[in-house]
């Protein structure tokens, strides 16, 4: 409870900033905080609460973002629609990756370079049909309007992705409070052990698959609406898959607040460095990787670890499911 | 439909170049395979390595394959000092740490060279680069059929230290038990760093055979990394035979790939083989059961 | 990134410049070079400059760089009593996403007008992003026409987008073979497989036919392709007449050394959008496998005194004179161009004044701008060989320095 309330707290203070903040541009970072936070407990969900490190969201990401895209283009549907059938169709795609994968009790490393190898899959496969625009990409074409999920103010899109990144952090909040999340956390810890308990460990990692797939294929939806191209490097490439676990692993995997916390941290150490370095090509970057590690170096739990360790909020780091 | 006379010498092509696959492969597969260290900056150590060939060849004159004597043990004390002083420090022993460790020095080497090299394309000049060796009908380059042997005699030096040596005996131990390994008196962060320091020398070996035929730039890395682990799986973690037979098989099915599905959609046939792979024999080709 | 670091960066001539001339003229004369300095105009220069592409991110900004310090240099923007342009850096790392960002940046730091791009997925990003705030947005290179054609009023091509090209392309081709007595009867095309490859390649095969021209293999490749010799054992195994190839240029090095290695042979090599013969840094260090190669590219107009000055200040630079130097430095040069004549920095003026253009101290090969609906309709590529170890421009005649070869004679 504890935590909803904490959750609750976050989320209205962040809602209330458009109001307050009035700089496009500010407004512009909180909307990709929330969004990289949402691609964060995407993986979180899968990689933190249930153990699976997956290399290959961008399957995810990229099917949702590209549902919508060639269903408006090619089909003419309604972007509200698509965001439907976008997530059904990367649940589907999450569905069929795990079923692949765990029925063969691919676990650990195996497990996260198949994934990256079935995202390189659609990224070639995007590539070579016709009806997503193949190398030449898809464009949504300018159609403004809250009915057409293109919003004419930041403030819109804002509210879109609050809502979507709200909606995966009470799914989380779920998961740690549940007895599915119980029983991805026996599974995560030690799967032999859990499945002696009598816990089904293929159809928990099925689950917590599609919950993640569900919401990567969400993001994929927003970033397809939000800059209305893609090509298959933007939907399928590497990218997306770093950044969805770069986020969480940051921030504290397997918390509650760990994907938002490490959604910040890194625009504040990118938006920093570009600050204080300028324009000299290469060397704010180097200096982004080398906080990266000096993160990790000191954070070795994460940012939520970190608070954990300083006794602030001492249960909203620990009170979710602590790491056997 | 493809041409039939093209077939052989696609074949053999195919061969070639995955033996280069091969070489970028060995390295990993005893950082990989053996510490189970999945190593984010591969491909921008490998791209160090090119610059260093680059670097050597066009400011001082010296040959690539002469630089096999100057690179490889370069690129043995880096990937020493990198282990030693920021992965196995910076990692606290947990693959995720490592994994972002490894993540954010790829990113420090790459702008550091496009910092410090721009992002030109660099290529070499040798006299050699364009002369071709006749087989089956075949002009195969030089550098990539040197490249080939190369490859071949790397993956038995490796072998031959895993095997014969105590630092192979010292590596394969801390690989299977680390802990008993301590008890018995081996130092683990030092052998870390051993197997981390060779794998990165095998990748200054593959530098020097690689840069002849091919180009450097600060992001040239990521076109190797993947073929590297799926090579590395395919043969099996930590089979030195594997990896090469690996290398050669994925140089093949990208062959045969890009003749009957076209070069675009023909790099499909490497993932899926790793897929199935996976799926039906995860120990790879060499391996052991896992 | 922000103007703060740039002010601080670039303007350190100009600093030393203003304190030369504080120390000369003594304390009283410091409050009056003050006073002389009218408001800088600021313009937005959002490239690529790590990542990916960060090398024609790179030539980008050097050639935007070098049209502001020329028009400074030559009084600034005289109807704003002599303002100078400053300069404002972004780098889209190669990610839209990145590059809109930057935009948002700028428009909220007061920007006058932006110069962006050279991806068309960045370039779609960015003038989008800027047309929410009407902001003045000229696309230096992206060749997608798609850019030009979603009726953003803010945004601005001067350049050719690749439907013009591949036109252009398909007819001087024709041309060139005719006058030689049509001795190319077939070709086959390898593309790169993102947009400017794809879209060219299509629009190609579907025209080419037309010219009596047979294509009879198209093959995408990857980007990076590793390893070109099962693409030029095909060719070798189709033998076409001529080899049309539109790839960025790391795979164009790696398959045109393939193509020597394997003693490929044919009438002609024209690549589209990218080859040796656009290229100096080609010709330099491959001279022998660059010799009597084809393009149709951007490029400058040989006969302009104005192109070539330009040219020779970027190479005393120590840069090769590509095409993002000289398209870029252009941009920048037509939206001075409109700032001047809007005798404003009103984005409305500036916009307008951008539509009604007629400027051509451009030193291309474009005639008159003339403007329709964002995109310069004199905008146009040329025909460029390999001769002698230079770059030579041989179609169309009014800007030609040399006569085509063709069939190839080696």
């Amino acid at each position: 409870m504890r935590q909803l309330v904490i959750l609750a707290v976050v989320f209205a203070f962040i809602a209330a900033a458009p109001a307050i903040i009035t700089s496009e541009f500010t407004q512009n970072v909180i909307i990709m905080v929330l969004y990289a936070a949402l691609l964060g407990q995407a993986w979180n969900i899968l990689g933190g609460y249930g153990g699976q490190f997956s290399f290959g969201h961008a399957a995810y990401f990229g099917t949702g973002a590209y549902t919508v895209a060639v269903l408006q283009v090619q089909l003419g549907v309604n972007p509200w629609i698509g965001l439907v059938i976008g997530a059904l169709f990367s649940m589907a795609v999450a569905a069929f990756i795990g079923f692949a994968t765990f029925r063969y009790g691919l676990r650990g490393s195996y497990f996260a370079l198949v994934t990256l190898a079935f995202a390189e899959v659609l990224r070639i496969l995007s590539n070579s049909v016709g009806f997503t625009g193949a190398g030449v990409g898809i464009l949504i074409p300018l159609a403004p309007g809250a009915a057409n999920m293109q919003f004419e103010t930041k403030t819109g899109f804002f509210f879109l992705i609050w809502v979507l990144t709200l909606s995966s952090f009470l799914v989380v909040w779920w998961i740690g409070h549940s007895r599915f999340g119980a029983s991805l956390a026996a599974v995560r810890d030690n799967e032999d052990a859990a499945r002696a308990l009598g816990v089904n460990a293929f159809r928990v990692k099925m689950g917590a698959i599609m919950l993640s797939g569900l919401f990567s294929g969400l993001a994929g939806i927003f970033y397809a609406q939000y800059f209305l191209y893609l090509d298959p490097y933007i939907a399928y490439g590497p990218a997306i898959s770093v950044e969805s676990l770069l986020v969480p692993i940051i921030g504290g995997m397997g918390t509650l607040f760990g994907p938002l916390l490490g959604a910040a941290a890194l625009h504040v150490v990118s938006e920093a460095t570009r600050e204080l370095i300028g324009d000299v090509p290469g060397i704010s970057l180097a200096l982004y990787g080398a906080l990266l590690v000096v993160m990790v170096m000191f954070m070795p739990r994460g940012l939520a670890g970190l608070l954990a360790r300083l006794g602030v909020r001492r249960r909203a780091a620990s009170g979710e499911m602590p790491r056997a | 439909m493809p041409d039939l006379a093209i077939i052989v010498p696609s074949l053999l092509n195919g061969l070639t170049t995955g033996a280069l696959y091969a070489l970028i492969a060995l390295g990993l597969t005893l950082i990989y395979g053996v510490l189970h260290i999945i190593n984010f900056a591969h491909g921008a150590l490998l791209m160090v390595g090119l610059y260093a060939v680059w670097f050597l060849n066009t400011r001082l004159g010296i040959d690539p394959y002469v630089a096999l004597l100057i690179v490889p043990p370069a690129m043995f004390v880096l990937g020493y000092g990198l282990q030693r002083g920021i992965i196995g420090r910076a990692s606290h022993g947990r693959d995720e740490n490592i994994l972002l460790v490894t993540l954010g020095l790829s990113i420090v080497i790459e702008n550091l060279a496009l910092y410090f090299f721009r992002s030109d394309t660099r290529i070499v000049d040798t006299p050699y680069s364009f002369e071709t060796v006749e087989f089956l009908g075949a002009f195969l380059p030089l550098p990539k059929v040197i490249a080939f042997f190369g490859a071949l005699i790397s993956a038995a030096a490796l072998w031959l230290v895993m095997s014969k040596t105590d630092l192979g005996r010292a590596i394969r131990a801390i690989a299977r038990e680390r802990k008993g390994a301590q008890l018995v008196g081996i130092n683990a962060d030092h052998v870390y760093a051993m197997s981390f320091g060779l794998g990165i020398a095998c990748l200054g070996v593959a530098a020097c055979l690689l840069l002849p035929s091919y180009y450097v730039t600060p992001s040239v890395g990521h076109g190797f990394v993947l073929i590297a682990f799926t090579i590395v799986v395919l043969g099996g973690m930590g089979s030195f035979v594997g990896a090469l037979i690996g290398g050669l098989i994925i140089g093949v099915v990208e062959a045969l790939g890009g003749l009957f599905l076209g070069e675009s959609l023909g790099q499909i046939g490497i993932f899926v083989i790793f897929i199935l792979v996976l799926m039906f024999r995860p120990q790879g080709l060499l391996g052991h059961k896992v | 990134m922000t103007g703060e670091t740039k002010r601080r960066g670039v303007d350190r001539r100009q600093f030393i410049a203003t304190g030369a001339a504080a120390l000369g003229l003594g304390i009283t004369g410091f409050p009056a070079v003050l006073r002389a300095e009218a408001t800088p105009v600021k313009i937005g220069l959002i490239h690529p400059v790590s990542g990916f592409i960060a090398f024609s991110g790179t030539q980008c900004r050097e050639g935007a760089q070098m049209a502001i310090a020329d028009i400074n240099a030559a009084g600034g923007i005289k109807s704003l009593g002599g303002a100078k342009l400053e300069a404002v850096l972004g780098d889209s790392q190669g990610k839209p996403e990145i590059g809109a960002a930057e935009v948002t940046k700028m428009v909220e730091g007061g920007i006058h007008g932006i110069v962006a791009g050279y991806a068309s997925s960045i370039s779609l990003a960015t003038s989008q992003e800027a047309a929410k705030s009407n902001t003045p947005h000229v696309v230096d290179v992206g060749v997608s026409d798609q850019i030009v054609s979603r009726g953003l009023a803010n945004t601005f091509r001067f350049s050719p987008g690749y439907g013009k090209i591949a036109q252009f392309a398909v007819d001087n081709l024709d041309k060139i073979n005719q006058s030689a007595g049509s001795p190319a009867k077939t070709a086959m095309i390898i593309h790169e497989e993102s947009l400017f490859g794809t879209g060219t390649a299509k629009l190609l095969s579907e025209k080419l036919p037309e010219k009596g021209i047979e294509v009879i293999e198209v093959i995408k490749h990857a980007n990076p392709t590793r390893d070109f010799t099962n693409i030029v054992l095909q060719i070798k195994a189709k033998k076409p007449d001529l080899i049309i190839p539109a790839n960025y240029y790391n795979e164009y090095v790696l398959l045109a050394r393939t193509m020597r290695q394997q003693k490929v042979e044919a009438k002609g090599i024209y690549s589209v959008l990218g080859g040796a013969a656009s290229s100096y840094k080609f010709v330099k260090e491959f001279p022998e496998a660059a010799e009597q190669i084809m393009d149709c590219n951007h490029w400058f107009d040989p006969t302009s005194d104005v192109a070539l000055a330009r040219k020779k200040a970027a190479e005393d630079k120590g840069l090769f004179y590509t095409y993002e130097v000289f398209l870029a430095y252009n941009a920048v040069a037509f939206l001075a161009d409109a700032i001047e004549r809007a005798g404003s920095t009103e984005k409305d003026a500036i916009i307008a004044a951008m539509a009604a253009s007629t400027w051509d101290g451009h030193g291309m090969p474009y005639g008159p701008t003339k403007m329709v609906d964002g995109q310069n309709e004199g905008a146009q590529p040329v025909n460029t060989q390999v001769l002698n170890g230079d770059i030579e421009v041989i179609y169309p005649e009014e800007f030609a320095s040399a006569k085509p070869v063709f069939p190839m004679t080696m």
